[in-house]
């Protein structure tokens, strides 16, 4: 019979990984599919095609009503993109709930999120950069935990990034706004909340690019297949 | 090894079809109490309820954020319109006397109000933001009658459960539920900024309807229909943007 392997991924965080990926990706491109009808940025409460934009993308935009340069017009796809942002919105957020309860509860947060205080004493965390743009393949520890550098990426994307993009999402909500107030002119009004909600949305894609770059770099094959089978190779278990 | 994955299965399974049960009855109670969208049946339909049930819930009394004074936009945006019917310029030229609002539908006394009767009612002033789903908005000073007052004035039927509106464009219309028909905040509005409505923002009559979306807010307003089912109006969505593939529901 099969030696049974510890398992590097529980299978609570394998499922609610693979399907905040899909959430994610499809509130990325309904998300995209939404901004070209508008893409210029505010801050404050209000900003229309009469007030001058802090920031606009140069790209062809899906309404006649904004001229950014370019004759065409694309289609409008609004409508099937907002309802799926919204469907997956509440997928990512149900999910997320979930994933947090298990994180504090279960101590994954803790053991394998949350960086510890020595780590992020400043020469250790520089030493730990250095070798990080030295050697790509994980090491025994970081083959069974993350390394100071990925519990910061990580954390900052469920603690901070994930957190941000739903509030300032539901700050764009009128019926949400009719009950809390506050959430919106904290942050100095609808269109600051929108402008954050694009620049979060910058940062979780660069997040994205970085993880799915450094998964290819040390091991496409063992990364992924312990995300899905939970277990890691032989070769990386013997290391 | 093959115990424990039967047990798995078994629990799993178990799991699984007392979610389905679970969902189903939930969708029964929700129904009864009004709070599944026309469109719940459209492919992107289950999220789109979860969020109508849910703000049905915590926003039903809520009120919509409104503004100080000096928050007011300088240069409002005017979203563009069809062509208006060749009806309209003759009623735009006669300072829109002959303009009527026919309210009928399930309602005891159906009737026809003229925009200087509507102007002569007690009126409700708000200033609140027009929010499109486009991504940008603008905040004015809105005045209007409460539509609560020309239901109550119709006499609503009380098995009533929505409210249509209809543009003089051809074709325009959206609908509400009570709950946002009965809101103190949703008025027909005749004035904006303390003038009568300008014709680009929908003078002589707009729908405001600031809990949702712009969308919700038709302009040019010819016709309220109270009625239990939408069916009958448009594609049976309940407005020509969910019959184009938009969400009844604007709230977000």
């Amino acid at each position: 019979m099969a030696v049974y392997s510890r398992m590097r991924h529980t299978s609570f965080v394998r499922i609610t990984h693979w399907i905040t990926t899909l959430a994610f990706l499809a509130l990325l491109v309904t998300g995209v599919e939404i901004l070209i009808s508008h893409p210029r940025f505010y801050w404050g409460d209000t900003g229309n095609v009469n007030v001058k934009p802090l920031l606009t993308l140069p790209i062809p935009t899906s309404r006649s009503t904004i001229h950014n340069g370019y004759s065409i017009t694309l289609d409008d796809q609004n409508g099937w993109s907002r309802y799926l942002h919204f469907e997956a919105a509440w997928v990512a957020v149900l999910v997320g709930i979930l994933y947090a309860a298990y994180g504090f509860r279960s101590g994954h947060f803790r053991r394998e999120m949350l960086p510890s205080k020595s780590e992020l004493a400043p020469r250790k965390l520089a030493s730990e950069m250095v070798r990080h743009a030295r050697v790509w393949k994980p090491n025994e520890d970081e083959a069974w935990s993350y390394n100071v550098l990925q519990r910061l990426a990580y954390s900052g994307v469920i603690f901070v990034l994930f957190p941000l993009i739903i509030w300032t999402g539901l700050d764009m909500s009128p019926a949400f706004t009719s009950v809390f107030p506050g959430a919106v002119t904290i942050l100095g009004g609808r269109q600051a909340a929108r402008t954050i909600h694009f620049a979060v949305t910058i940062l979780l894609v660069s997040f994205l690019i970085v993880h799915v770059a450094m998964v290819v770099l040390s091991g496409f094959r063992e990364r992924v297949g312990s995300m899905i089978t939970g277990r890691l190779s032989k070769a990386e278990e013997r290391a | 090894m093959s115990n424990i994955s039967r047990r798995e299965l078994i629990t799993t399974g178990l799991a699984a079809a007392a979610g389905v049960a679970g969902v189903g009855a939930l969708a029964k109670i929700a129904s009864a109490n009004g709070l599944i969208p026309p469109d719940s049946g459209v492919l992107y339909g289950t999220g789109e309820s979860l969020t109508y049930a849910a703000q049905r819930l915590l926003t039903r009394h809520s009120m919509a954020q409104e503004f100080s004074r000096d928050k007011i936009s300088a240069k409002p945006f005017a979203n563009e319109v069809n062509t208006l019917p060749a009806e309209f310029a003759p009623l735009q030229a006669g300072g829109f006397e002959g303009w009527r609002l026919k309210v009928d539908g399930m309602v005891a006394r159906p009737k026809a109000y003229s925009v200087a009767e509507l102007k002569l009612a007690p009126s409700q002033s708000q200033i609140t933001m027009v929010a499109c789903e486009e991504g940008w908005d603008y905040i004015a000073e809105w005045s209007g009658v409460p539509l609560e007052k020309i239901l109550r004035d119709v006499g609503v039927h009380p098995s009533a459960k929505y409210v249509v509106y209809q543009s003089i464009q051809p074709e325009w219309y959206e609908s509400i539920d009570m709950a946002d028909a009965l809101h103190p905040q949703t008025i027909v509005a005749h004035t904006m900024n303390g003038t009568d409505l300008p014709v680009p923002f929908g003078g002589p009559l707009r729908m405001r309807v600031p809990r949702q979306l712009g969308y919700k807010s038709v302009k040019y307003i010819t016709r309220i229909t109270v009625t239990d089912d939408l069916k009958p109006f448009g594609k049976g969505l309940g407005g020509i943007d969910s019959d184009n593939g938009y969400a009844w529901y604007a709230g977000i």
